[in-house]
């Protein structure tokens, strides 16, 4: 019915632009909550989230509120937040711990971590002859068609047909690879603060955002010149001549130069996924690193110590909810709450037997880029919203993305952007057209 | 009835022993109230010199957490920090301070929790509303200063800044000094 009310969907996309109701249109959004979001593999959180059994976290997928919960037999379950009796959440806080079961705070259905019903108060004298017998599927909470867990990162697809997790991320499940094997155990926990921040803007302006490398030295100026100023000051007043690397982090905003940023590149896989390469100077020789250095030779060996460090990754774009940047150990989980809002949900990980600096590091990015009080994406944010209400007008019917098009080099599905045109917009290109595909329906 | 007396004698001993106590009580309200004002007016470079050379401006995401070093906060700065803060807010491309942006302090319950001869530990509570555009914002919560005594007067060693709303989400970020 929707997809009548919208006839010509395929006409919305062009390879270069985008007309702007795909961002604006709120009966767009359902059809897109319910083709793309309640369908493809969608990240609910890390197993270390939910430790004991009966740990839940409530999430989002699409419309659908969800939990995650960790079951008595140590498996995690994700469940529709919905009472199978008359509609209720049986999860009320956005986390906690339930116990050893669920229990419906409005008629008291009990049910177990995975989702089977337990018990109906006078179950026998109420519901004799009806359809809600126990062991009848009517009387138990929903559960996700599908979960999957990938070296502790925990997924649900609402779908129950569609490709495995490790289909669906391809290439970009590099994300998770290279996060955990920087960790001398293989392994990342999740430091337990969240913090959530809502933006007036369509979900799809944060992801287009996230590899467009052309921004940074426009919006970040002032945060780039105003952390390089002091790291100058500092670095002239210490003996070691040097300011903490969170200086460095926030200065490369400014030092790294609009035609700098060409000399990054995107590559871009198919659903959407993207990579940004580049490091931002983060492999330091400072004692620290050396440290850290020492204790992943012991653990991996020198030749396959230097292949993780090596990775030369960004940031990684997971579509249509993820930004991970992994060699800061940071991820943004991306909720569209509605055609005009967007919540993002940012945590951080430590490296599991990796030196406490090391952590630092991660944390100092968290705090300063990604925090509420955030440094950086105060302007980000700003432009958002400026961006979404400039689509409201009526001047232009189209959103371009035609930097550098034709010059990308495409290669099996895959597209790489050419040598210095990192600042092309093929990743807004590769999202449109996932995007295009998985509308068709 | 015994122990009432007890406690009213305490009380009449103590104001003659401490008989700063209204003084310091008025030197630090004073000093909070002229704080609030020092954000609300933008002086942003007088309000970090508030703080002692070590100081540091903190505020948890919850109040369990209990050191501002090592851990995830929304405000863990000391003065080179702020001074970031305050040189990115001033520069002239930070498009998010362009719009209208307007706040306004209100510091009350200023109890004095401990006092010694260099240092005083003093609670209180503050709200905040916020103009941003044609938006209103409101943020409230409760202040905890370590204040030093200076001959410059009181600076500030630590002051921790438990929001209530810290723990909510948030509806866009927070740009300055709370
Ligand atoms: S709605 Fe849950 S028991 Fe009635
Ligand atoms: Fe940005």
């Amino acid at each position: 019915m929707l997809q009548e009310q919208i006839p010509d969907l395929a006409k919305f996309v062009e390879p270069d632009r985008v007309r702007r109701e795909v961002y604006t249109d709120a009966a767009i959004f359902d059809l897109e909550m319910q083709r793309i979001h309640e369908k493809v593999w969608i990240y609910c959180g890390h197993e270390t989230q939910v430790p004991k059994v009966g740990d839940y976290y409530t999430v989002q997928i699409g419309r659908q509120p969800m939990i995650m919960v960790r079951g008595a037999d140590g498996k995690i379950h994700v469940l529709y937040n919905r009472c199978p009796h008359r509609g209720n959440m049986i999860a009320g806080d956005r986390k906690g711990n339930t116990g050893e079961f669920f229990r419906c705070s409005y008629h008291a259905w009990q049910f177990h971590l995975d989702g089977k019903l337990k018990n109906i108060p006078m179950m026998e004298a109420g519901y004799k002859g009806t359809r809600y017998e126990k062991d009848k599927s009517d009387c138990n909470v929903k559960r996700a068609a599908r979960v999957e867990n990938y070296r502790g990162f925990v997924f649900a697809s609402l779908a129950n047909d569609g490709p495995t997790l490790k289909e669906f991320l391809g290439k970009a499940i590099v994300a998770f690879d290279d996060m955990c094997d920087r960790a001398p155990e293989g392994e990342v926990e999740i430091v337990p603060t969240c913090f959530r921040v809502i933006q007036h803007s369509n979900w799809k302006i944060f992801l287009e955002n996230q590899l467009d490398a052309l921004h940074p030295s426009v919006v970040h100026q002032s945060t780039g010149r105003a952390a390089h100023e002091v790291e100058k000051e500092i670095a002239k007043r210490t003996k070691k001549g040097e300011a903490p690397l969170s200086y460095h982090m926030l200065s490369a905003f400014a030092t790294v130069t609009i035609d700098k940023w060409d000399s990054f590149q995107t590559i871009n896989y198919p659903h959407g996924h993207c990579i940004l390469t580049g490091y931002m100077g983060l492999r330091p020789r400072d004692p620290d690193t050396l440290a850290y250095d020492k204790v992943m030779i012991k653990a991996y060996g020198q030749k396959r110590f230097e292949e993780i460090v090596g990775v030369n990754i960004h940031h990684v774009l997971i579509y249509p909810g993820l930004s991970v940047q992994s060699p800061l150990q940071q991820l943004r989980a991306v909720r569209p709450l509605g055609v005009d809002r967007t919540l993002t949900e940012i945590w951080h990980f430590r490296l599991k037997g990796a030196p406490e600096p090391i952590y630092r590091r991660s944390l100092a990015y968290y705090n300063l880029v990604n925090s509420p009080s955030t440094l950086i994406n105060a302007d980000d944010l700003e432009n958002f919203w400026k961006c979404h209400q400039g689509l409201s007008s009526d001047a232009g019917q189209w959103v371009s993305f035609a930097r550098h098009m034709g010059r990308d080099l495409e290669n099996d599905g895959v597209v790489e952007t050419a040598p210095n045109c990192g600042t092309s917009e093929a990743p807004m290109r590769n999202q449109m057209k996932a995007w295009a595909e998985y509308m068709r329906g | 009835m015994a122990k009432l007396k007890k406690a009213l004698k305490k009380l009449v001993r103590r104001k003659a022993n401490g008989a700063g106590i209204h003084e310091t009580q008025h030197a630090i309200e004073q000093f909070l109230f002229r704080q609030a004002e020092l954000l609300d007016g933008k002086q942003w470079q007088d309000y970090i010199e508030l703080f002692t050379p070590d100081g540091v401006y903190w505020m948890p995401p919850e109040p369990s957490h209990t050191h501002w070093d090592g851990m995830p906060a929304i405000f863990a700065e000391d003065r080179n920090l702020m001074t970031v803060r305050m040189k990115r807010i001033l520069h002239p491309d930070a498009w998010s301070q362009r719009p209208l942006w307007e706040t306004n302090h209100v510091v009350s319950n200023i109890i004095v929790e401990k006092e010694t001869a260099d240092e005083v530990q003093v609670r209180s509570r503050f709200h905040m509303l916020e103009l941003r555009r044609d938006d209103v914002r409101h943020f409230a919560g409760a202040y905890r200063h370590t204040l030093k005594r200076t001959r410059e007067g009181f600076r500030i060693k630590l002051q921790r800044v438990d929001m209530t709303n810290a723990q909510a989400a948030y509806d866009y970020v927070i740009q300055a000094w709370v």
